[in-house]
């Protein structure tokens, strides 16, 4: 039992024995100084990382409420690669930083959260899982003590994760009263789509869609985005959205099995929306969080596409998808880190010009916009052609052209920004920014990751060999 | 005495949902909105409670849910709290017509 209980947890133990070696650092913080620290903490979350590779167990712990297998596993492992980037990047930020040693704290608390949620096989589970990796995000949106517009973002993301947990809850409480069990094995055999097991399925739906910004749900994720720390916003638009991405894929397919014929439609109508509404409104941006607060909608609405499949095939697209999208979105972030941490300047004007002054960081950027607009050398063409590949196994052509329409639209505001980097004249561009080694690693992982997840194949591969 | 059926039960934990949810849409202070939300999670502890007990009386995943809800309100109320002094600080209010910076 006790063996048991220390191989399958492995990964949440290692966690949290790492957060608890946070709190020591703290006490001793006055003695450290912030250089040391970072390359401390670093050094743990690396830690962390590889402890990840050597756990390869599957099975279920606490009378089923917590399981595991090598799927888990290696999702619960990309998040980790996001960590330690977001980590590496927001190096000049965090010196600069009063209370960095919380700052990790809260961060990996709600990694811990992400964890269980993956690994939750009870609806109890989940839902703590769930609130243990929000509250602590809101207290990391209100990270930039001194700036108005953290505390607005942070008292908008509090209220309306706690809004969409309640409807969430309320679905719960109405599906518990119509088949008496929260396990995830059990609900299926239960389901036998009547009106209130509906009704209940539609309120658990939207909770879903508020975490993970689908259109009409979408209203807070700009404000959030702009108003929170930068670091804080790559945090919230790649791991936490992932990590909902996930648990969202797997409950459909597990616990609402059987009524998968109401929630094709759903998804269908959800992810038109989302594509469309994330597209429009990110043309009209010119602050860059917002743009890419807008931009990482519209993916999301590519990844229900992916998800409306409904086969291992859409499966594996969508987890090849999130670590395609892990990589280009954080390398697009990090350039705007390291630009927002050394100048504070956000907007997309600034960025005029910025070729001359900086080829490095322009070609980073300009890399990541083209993976995430989806042009074929790098790896975002092939994550968006497995899912679309993966939605149109249901034959509907429809929301294929939508799709592939929406692309169009995307791929002219990613060349704006990049028409800006390369060709529009500033007389006075952003000077040249020293970059240190940490943000330069960082970097350096996420550029491989976006060339190489896409050339070879051995990514892709793995992630269908884990579902067979 | 007549027991009460789960009909009223129910009447009631809805009645108080969309309660939370006017008060959450309508009020402009943020710690009434804070409470508004507290309206609905207790909503949703009456609901599991009911069912429980006159559903599923054999197994307890109901209360237990209930007690877990009541936890973990209380944390995101502390949270909240925290968020909007930090608020109060640099805003001189806690009205959200005064924190809309942010739009569009």
């Amino acid at each position: 039992m006790l063996s048991d209980f220390l191989q399958l947890m492995l990964q949440e133990l290692l966690l949290t024995i790492i957060i608890f070696i946070l709190l020591f650092l703290k006490l001793s913080s006055k003695e450290l100084s912030k250089v040391n620290l970072l390359n401390i903490i670093n050094l743990l979350l690396l830690i962390n990382l590889i402890g990840g590779f050597f756990t390869t167990n599957s099975g279920t712990l606490f009378g089923d409420m917590f399981q595991t297998n090598d799927l888990l596993i290696f999702e619960k492992n990309i998040l980790n690669v996001g960590v330690l980037i977001i980590s590496l990047q927001s190096y000049d930020w965090l010196k600069t930083h009063k209370h960095l040693v919380e700052f990790y704290i809260l961060m990996l608390s709600t990694l811990l959260g992400m964890y269980f949620m993956l690994s939750s096989n009870n609806l109890l589970m989940f839902y703590l899982a769930l609130e243990l990796s929000t509250i602590p995000l809101a207290a990391l949106t209100n990270f930039d003590l001194e700036k108005r517009q953290s505390s607005e973002a942070a008292f908008k993301m509090i209220i309306s994760s706690a809004f969409s947990s309640t409807l969430l809850l309320f679905g719960i409480s109405l599906l518990y009263g119509t088949i008496g069990t929260l396990n995830f094995v059990e609900i299926p055999a239960a389901l036998n789509g009547s009106p209130l097991q509906l009704f209940s399925f539609i309120l658990l739906l939207t909770g879903f869609a508020f975490k993970i910004s689908a259109v009409p749900f979408h209203l807070w994720t700009a404000d959030v985005y702009e108003g929170a720390p930068v670091a804080v916003t790559s945090y919230l638009s790649v791991i936490s959205k992932g990590a909902v991405l996930f648990v969202f894929t797997s409950v459909l397919y597990t616990v609402f099995e059987p009524l998968s014929t109401s929630w094709y439609n759903m998804l269908f109508l959800l992810s038109i929306l989302t594509m469309i509404v994330g597209n429009l409104f990110a043309l009209r941006q010119q602050n860059m969080k917002r743009f890419l607060a807008f931009s990482s909608i519209a993916q999301v609405g590519f990844i229900l596409i992916g998800i409306s499949g409904q086969n291992i095939v859409s499966t594996a697209s969508v987890v090849f998808f999130i670590v395609i999208y892990l990589f280009s979105n954080l390398a697009a972030f990090g350039v705007l880190t390291i630009v927002s941490a050394q100048t504070g300047k956000e907007s997309m004007n600034d960025f005029n010009g910025f070729y001359k002054t900086n080829p490095t960081l322009s070609w980073v950027l300009a890399l990541a916009l083209f993976s995430l607009a989806g042009i074929p050398p790098t790896a975002g063409f092939f994550g968006k052609f497995f899912l679309l590949l993966a939605g149109a196994s249901k034959g509907n052509y429809l929301l294929i052209t939508i799709a592939a329409l929406n692309m169009v639209v995307a791929l002219f505001y990613y060349l704006r920004v990049i028409q800006a980097i390369f060709m529009t004249k500033n007389e006075k561009p952003i000077e040249k920014i020293k970059v240190h080694l940490f943000p330069k690693l960082a970097l350096l992982l996420c550029v491989i990751g976006i060339i190489c997840t896409g050339i070879f194949n051995t990514v892709y591969n793995y992630i269908f060999s884990l579902l067979k | 005495m007549n027991e009460i059926s789960i009909n009223h039960i129910l009447f009631l934990s809805t009645a108080l949902f969309f309660i939370g949810l006017y008060g959450l849409f309508t009020r402009r202070n943020m710690i009434t909105m804070l409470m508004a939300v507290e309206l609905i999670l207790n909503s949703v502890n009456i609901n599991f409670v009911a069912f429980n007990k006159y559903l599923f009386p054999e197994r307890l995943d109901g209360i237990f849910f209930t007690i877990f809800i009541i936890a973990i309100a209380a944390a995101e109320a502390a949270v909240a709290i925290a968020i909007i002094i930090n608020l109060y600080r640099s805003h001189q209010s806690i009205d959200v017509e005064d924190a809309t910076e942010m739009k569009y």
